[in-house]
């Protein structure tokens, strides 16, 4: 856990140090900003009388949005950039086991993302303050964008443990997210049988929920499975320099 | 302290090291030589415990480092052959995380730690810099340093001079000399002439094998193909050439530019026979003036190339 916490201070001392994550704060912070005023708008407009249905649905499903432009970002350096240095082969020879380095870095990212998604409280803040509402969906949605955020770093720690190329990681992030996306919206082309399946598996449906203020375990179940499974194939890749060697 | 014992690694089809073995004992620098891609990189790092061998074991004080990894690294230290470092960090802060993750316990450990590894390798004046601000030899030097960090008992050093200025790389083969004393050292070359001042013994590596092993001059006098001896005399040269040929033992003479207007050939004698004091006779009981006669040593260079073949020079 020292170690872990260690990899992890090092990791954020880095991400600040440079100008990326101050870029994509900006950048996240600035959408997000956006939507919830475009948002807010048009719920005052056309909206109706129910804020979790009128407001919040739209704004939550905004900011996955954010989240899916701005995390792969975040995430693509974490493991290529030390592969490319070549401090990675130099953390293999130190007493560190793969799974601490794993986490110091994904926890790291994490920090960043949860950081980026405290700076979108201040519009529901404000509007809490203004008129008063009930937090519950607000705080399902949230929950909801947690999850959701941490399966997306995990899947590009998984394709950052993979090459040295930043870039390619990114990349390789962005397909397997927006493939698990668009995977379901076509059930025509896959068939009565399989379309329920692809449905189960669609990484954002299972963000409505949360998206209208429910908590449902089995969206919860489901996003928590998608980040083991990529933490997994993360440690995986690492362990690919038996055979690949450092490359 | 350093052991290799039939260490096998493959990618793929590609053997890269094959059936590798040998030690480093304490107190002892041993030089891992071979030209580019014999396999010294990959030795090094299945010591260093950053792939698994395919087969045999690699030893670091006693521990497998596939079996006890995380004790068996704690008794090494690394510098790779391209400095791997964080560029946006201080001197001292990097050093001070790789105490961390090295396992130097207390602050105030890892401080004493850092400050004793910047004082060694001279890196005090810089310990605030930035990294990235530095020169390629400060890099080098911050990787030797890092690997100095918590004192482990086994050094392995890839290339360590390698872009470095040649102040800087005799000052690291002094260090690293000094470092023999007290720790067990492999330190990996393709320079010939830095090995073979640096060393107690040499390891040759060629396309993953272990070729010979032994101290660098005992290797250069083992693998001379034939002694040459340089004589020079008062005498006709033409004549000091028949007459050395005909001495018993001598393969071949060659007569070299006059020097100070005496004659002077260089002698190849057969494998494994001393002539001098028949040369010496021969030049004497001619009435000649014996003004030189000196042996000529095979350098580690000649060794080298013997073994690996002329046209495979690293």
């Amino acid at each position: 856990m020292r170690k872990t916490l260690l990899i992890c201070r090092r990791e954020l001392a880095a991400l600040f140090g440079g100008p990326l994550a101050y870029g994509l704060a900006a950048v996240f912070v600035l959408l997000t900003g956006y939507f919830f005023y475009s948002d807010l708008v048009f719920f005052v407009l056309f909206g109706g009388a129910s804020l979790p249905a009128g407001l919040w649905r739209f704004v939550f499903l905004d900011y996955r949005l954010v989240a899916l432009l701005v995390l792969p970002l975040l995430s693509m350096r974490l493991l290529a950039e030390e592969r490319k240095l070549g401090t990675l082969e130099l953390l293999w020879t130190y007493p560190v086991r793969d799974r601490e380095v794993l986490a110091g870095k994904f926890l790291a990212a994490l920090v960043v993302y949860l950081v980026l998604l405290a700076m979108t409280a201040s519009g529901p803040i404000v509007l809490y303050a203004l008129h008063p509402f009930a937090p519950g969906p607000v705080i399902a949605g949230y929950v909801g964008l947690v999850l959701l955020g941490t399966a997306f770093l995990a899947c590009g720690t998984a394709a950052s443990a993979i090459t040295e190329n930043q870039v390619v990681a990114a990349m390789l992030t962005y397909g397997v997210l927006v493939f698990c996306w668009f995977v379901s919206w076509n059930e025509a082309a896959v068939g009565e049988a399989v379309a329920p399946l692809l449905l189960q598996l669609s990484l954002f449906d299972h963000f409505y929920g949360f998206a209208q203020g429910v908590i449902d375990s089995r969206d919860v179940v489901y996003l928590a499975a998608f980040t083991t499974l990529f933490l997994f194939l993360a440690a995986r890749a690492l362990g690919t320099r038996a055979w690949r060697g450092v490359v | 302290m350093i052991a290799a014992e039939q260490l096998t690694k493959r990618f793929g089809g590609r053997t890269a090291v094959d059936h590798v073995s040998f030690a480093v004992e304490r107190g002892e620098v041993v030089g891992f030589l071979g030209p580019n891609g014999a396999g010294k990189t990959t030795t090094i790092r299945l010591l260093a415990g950053v792939f698994p061998p395919s087969a045999g074991r690699a030893l670091v004080d006693g521990l497998d480092v596939v079996t006890s990894p995380l004790a068996a690294r704690r008794r090494l230290g690394y510098a790779p052959e391209r400095p791997a470092l964080h560029r946006e960090m201080t001197v001292a802060g990097f050093l001070e995380f790789a105490a961390g993750m090295k396992d130097v316990a207390g602050r105030r450990a890892r401080r004493e730690a850092v400050g004793k590894a910047l004082d060694r390798i001279g890196l005090r004046e810089v310990a605030d810099e930035r990294i990235g601000a530095l020169s390629k030899g400060y890099h080098q030097r911050v990787g030797l340093a890092q690997a100095l960090i918590g004192d482990p008992p086994v050094l392995l050093l890839d290339e360590p001079t390698g872009g470095l200025d040649p102040a800087h790389s005799l000052e690291t083969r002094r260090l690293i000399r000094a470092l023999g004393e007290e720790h067990a050292v492999l330190v990996s070359s393709h320079a010939l002439a830095e090995v073979e001042g640096l060393c107690d013994r040499v390891v040759i590596l060629h396309r993953g094998r272990v070729l010979a092993a032994d101290r660098p001059a005992e290797l250069a006098a083992r693998l001379r193909q034939t002694s040459r001896i340089d004589v020079e005399a008062a005498a006709p040269g033409d004549a000091l050439v028949a007459a050395l040929a005909a001495v018993p033992g001598v393969r071949h003479v060659d007569l070299l530019a006059p020097a100070n207007g005496h004659a002077r050939c260089r002698v190849e004698a057969e494998p494994g026979e001393d002539v001098r004091a028949r040369l010496a006779a021969d030049v004497a009981g001619r009435g000649w003036g014996l003004l030189a006669l000196a042996p000529l040593e095979a350098s580690l260079e000649e060794a080298f190339l013997a073994l690996i073949g002329p046209a495979e020079e690293p």
